[in-house]
């Protein structure tokens, strides 16, 4: 169950694996995510889906290695399979024909942007996306993107390939060259989502992000992902992921993620050790 | 030839169950009951009368025939016991740990009345932990019906309807939307008070008759009630529970070091936190870790945040003693490891520290007013009597409500306000044709007993449904007047 059917890299800190989960894929829509174990004794760490095909029933996920979860599913190779795989969570991206939209995608946020363009694209939608990185060997599926967009800008931190810029610079140049941005969705690391939703509110224009809070079970029953949202407290789970980026308590969510940092370090650090010891160093 | 008898038995006092010293298992996750020994048992097993009209037996919402099974122990029949036993009882060895036997079977049993009554529990756990060290065998099956249920959630009641149904010979799948099966047995109580190698066990025996077990299926988002029917299912019961966690809504909630009872209680005990590192899920326990609440939620969390390492571990209980929900044993077992009791209080408000930790909490005190719907005295609060409490993890242990997930594209199910589904309570059916619940999902959190026993009766009436016995679908209230 749940094999890892395919593994690619990309660039250098990110990777992409297939895993085979018929039952997820049936119903995956753009938006939602999967909460997966990596070993029976491993946490459950949610991911966005960054791609699904129902009839080969296989989903997509695409990851950054920030800690000792990822560390190890990127440790992992085809044909070995998680210890567990649930989905798909979340409430799907709401896509109807809305007219212009722009869809930003910053690191790893990337992925999960792409079924979201793609399927407002589908729904008729003039799609110009953004895509940026800190650096060039963090950035990838530029022409997977370019292909469902009207138009694809690319930037990176550093200059290192196509423009050097942030992503909120060319969000903010379309916001005041065209008046016709129905909305705009951003994703990304969560100081990259303040500031896309900063850049569009003097505008005016509805911003979604998808939040990434910290998740036990990812099903409404721990409130370990709650947020402010609008002053509410809701669970991100199963009330988002997606809300409106206007609303957010940034500085709340970005406290919220650091609850275990310390923790969170010394399995790292443990799991980096042992990994040079299995391997000889 | 009866009163011949009765002295001899009234010298014996009720047998105390050997535990782990407080000092040491306070800092242990081990059980804390030991269990009876063989002469312990025999010695409480004595004590039963085998009265003609058993009182204890009303008192069991399961109905387990009490003086048959403790007679075969009185005989030193131990097999005989639990044959007995395990004809009204499919999960003893959880109902022996975790009953509040205070307020059931052991309320009304007659010793009682002028003295302490059996020790049912401790009883009904010996045979069972003797039956399990035996190795469980298939009991009798029905042959194969060739009718295939779904089963939603793997806590007591979806445990209990799905070992009966096989056992009518359906073919029985279960749906669980967490990693691992139990429900509350595996990620809410903790292993200190049921070791999870014994709801293992009894999981293993609902597999062995048969039912299969999907894991990392969430009902409401993987597939759907109106997909299980699609797939061929004839009837659904649904056992999802009331796992909804409840917050005060009181300004600074939402700080680090706040938790909710289920979230702390499942990185305990499902994510196995004590065990990190080894274990990659962290739990956080600060040093002055105040649990909001009086149920047994609240008395397991804070004996795991002692556990866990906390200096101090205070409970913070809006009414008195006499009120608090839990289990009698386990607010003493909390007492003697240390656990501070602060009753009649509040909170009011949560303060947090410039990095968004919590650096204390304000709590008002409550004084008991006129007995609310509940039957219990409603706590008002005492005006200007306001204090700090300098603590720096906050728990709630609020009580909790059915999580809507499972009524996502359910059609046709009436809820109430409260959240939890309209059921028949005696044959636990819904107001859609079919489906079936029972549990907390139907009276919202209650015990493990009480769920077990909604699973059996559905199991029964959904039996007399595939039979044909059931040709017209009265809804739950119309069949409630009838
Ligand atoms: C709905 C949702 C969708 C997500 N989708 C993706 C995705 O498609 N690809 C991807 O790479 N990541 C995604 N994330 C983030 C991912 O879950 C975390 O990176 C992962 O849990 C980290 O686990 P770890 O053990 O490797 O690192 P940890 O040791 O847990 O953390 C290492 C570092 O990452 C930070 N961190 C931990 N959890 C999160 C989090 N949830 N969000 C942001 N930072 C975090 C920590 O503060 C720490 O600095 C998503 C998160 C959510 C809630
Ligand atoms: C910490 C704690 C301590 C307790 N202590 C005691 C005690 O000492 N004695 C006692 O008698 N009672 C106790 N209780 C109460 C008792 O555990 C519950 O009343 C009992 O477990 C309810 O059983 P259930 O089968 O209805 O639901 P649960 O045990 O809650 O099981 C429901 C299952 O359904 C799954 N599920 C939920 N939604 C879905 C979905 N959409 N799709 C698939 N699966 C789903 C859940 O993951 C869970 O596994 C305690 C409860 C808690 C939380
Ligand atoms: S199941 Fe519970 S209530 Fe019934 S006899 Fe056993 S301990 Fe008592
Ligand atoms: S009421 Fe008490 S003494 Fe009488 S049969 Fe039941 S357990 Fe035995
Ligand atoms: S992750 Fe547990 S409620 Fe959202």
């Amino acid at each position: 169950m749940y094999e890892i059917l395919a593994k690619e890299e990309l660039g250098t800190v990110n990777k992409l694996m297939v895993i085979d989960a018929p039952l997820v894929a049936r119903k995956a829509q753009a938006g939602q995510f999967v909460i997966l174990r990596v070993v029976e004794e491993g946490e459950r760490i949610p991911l966005t889906i960054a791609d699904f095909d129902r009839e080969k029933g296989t989903i997509t996920i695409v990851f950054q290695e920030v800690g000792k979860s990822t560390m190890h599913l990127g440790l992992l190779q085809v044909g070995d399979e998680l210890a567990s795989f649930t989905g798909p969570l979340g409430r799907p991206t709401e896509i109807e024909n809305y007219g212009t939209v722009v869809c930003v995608g910053g690191g790893v946020g990337i992925a999960p942007i792409y079924p979201i363009a793609r399927a407002l694209k589908e729904a008729g939608n003039e799609v110009i996306s953004i895509i940026g990185a800190r650096t060039k060997d963090l950035l990838f599926w530029e022409d997977k993107v370019r292909a469902v967009s009207d138009e694809l800008i690319v930037c990176t931190d550093d200059g290192s390939y196509a423009r050097k810029a942030l992503v909120t610079e060319p969000l903010k140049e379309l916001c005041e060259a065209r008046k016709d941005i129905a909305c705009v969705w951003g994703i990304g690391p969560a100081i990259m989502m303040k500031f896309t939703s900063l850049t569009t509110k003097p505008f005016g224009v509805k911003t979604i992000v998808s939040l990434n809070s910290i998740m036990v079970d990812g099903t409404g029953m721990c409130g370990a992902c709650r947020v402010e949202v609008g002053g509410k407290t809701r669970f991100v789970c199963v009330d988002g992921p997606e809300f409106d980026g206007h609303e957010v308590d940034w500085d709340l969510l970005m406290a919220r993620q650091r609850i275990y940092l310390t923790e969170e370090k010394r399995a790292f650090d443990e799991f980096k050790l042992k990994c040079e010891c299995d391997s000889g160093l | 030839m009866a009163e011949a008898k009765k002295p001899k038995r009234e010298k014996i006092p009720r047998q105390e169950m050997p535990r782990q010293a407080p000092e040491v298992r306070r800092r242990n996750f081990n059980e804390v009951a030991l269990g009876y020994t063989p002469e312990l048992m025999a010695l409480e097993a004595k004590r039963c009368l085998q009265c003609k009209k058993p009182k204890c037996i009303e008192g069991c919402p399961v109905r387990v025939d009490i003086p048959a099974f403790i007679l075969k122990l009185q005989e030193g029949d131990l097999a005989g016991a639990a044959v007995a036993l395990y004809a009204d009882n499919n999960l003893p060895a959880i109902c022996g740990r975790v009953c509040p036997q205070e307020t059931q079977c052991e309320a009304v049993c007659v010793l009682g009345k002028k003295g302490e009554p059996v020790a049912i529990g401790r009883l009904e756990r010996y045979v069972a932990d003797w039956r399990i060290s035996q190795g469980t065998e298939v009991p009798e099956m029905a042959p194969p019906s060739g009718k295939r249920v779904a089963v939603v959630g793997s806590g007591p009641a979806g445990l209990t309807c799905a070992a009966d149904l096989a056992r009518y010979g359906h073919q029985v799948t279960i749906f669980e939307a967490l990693h691992a099966p139990g429900g509350v047995l595996i990620y809410g109580i903790p292993e200190f008070r049921l070791p999870k190698a014994i709801v293992h066990t009894e999981v293993e025996y609902v597999k062995s008759l048969g039912v299969e077990l999907i894991l990392n299926c969430v009902i409401g988002k993987t597939l759907t009630i109106d997909d299980l029917f699609d797939d061929g299912y004839e009837a659904v019961f649904l056992g999802t529970g009331a796992g909804l966690p409840m917050f005060m809504n009181i300004p600074g909630e939402n700080y680090n070091g706040v938790y909710s009872a289920n979230e702390f209680l499942t990185r305990v005990n499902l994510m196995k936190g004590y065990l990190f590192p080894e274990w990659d899920t962290p739990v956080r326990i600060g040093r002055r870790v105040a649990v909001v609440g009086g149920g047994n939620v609240a008395m397991d969390a804070a004996r795991c945040s002692m556990r866990l390492g906390a200096d101090e571990v205070i409970i913070v209980y809006r009414r008195s003693r006499v009120e608090m929900p839990a289990r009698a044993e386990e607010v003493e077992n909390a007492e003697e490891e240390g656990v501070v009791f602060n009753l009649l209080t509040n909170p009011v408000e949560i303060y947090g520290d410039d990095n968004g930790w919590v650096r204390g909490m304000k709590c008002i005190r409550m004084e008991l007013g006129e007995p609310d719907a509940s039957g219990r005295r409603r706590p008002i609060p005492i005006e200007g009597s306001e204090f700090d409490m300098d603590v720096d993890t906050v728990i709630m242990a609020l009580g909790t409500r059915p999580n809507p997930m499972v009524f996502t594209d359910a059609g046709g199910l009436e809820r109430t306000r409260w959240g939890t589904v309209v059921a028949d309570e005696t044959t636990g059916r819904t107001t859609r044709e079919r489906v079936w619940a029972g549990g907390d999902i139907v009276t919202g959190a209650a015990t493990v007993i009480s769920a077990m026993g909604a699973g059996k009766r559905a199991a029964a009436d959904i039996d007399r449904y595939l039979r044909g016995e059931i040709t017209t679908w009265m809804p739950a209230e119309e069949a409630q007047k009838a």
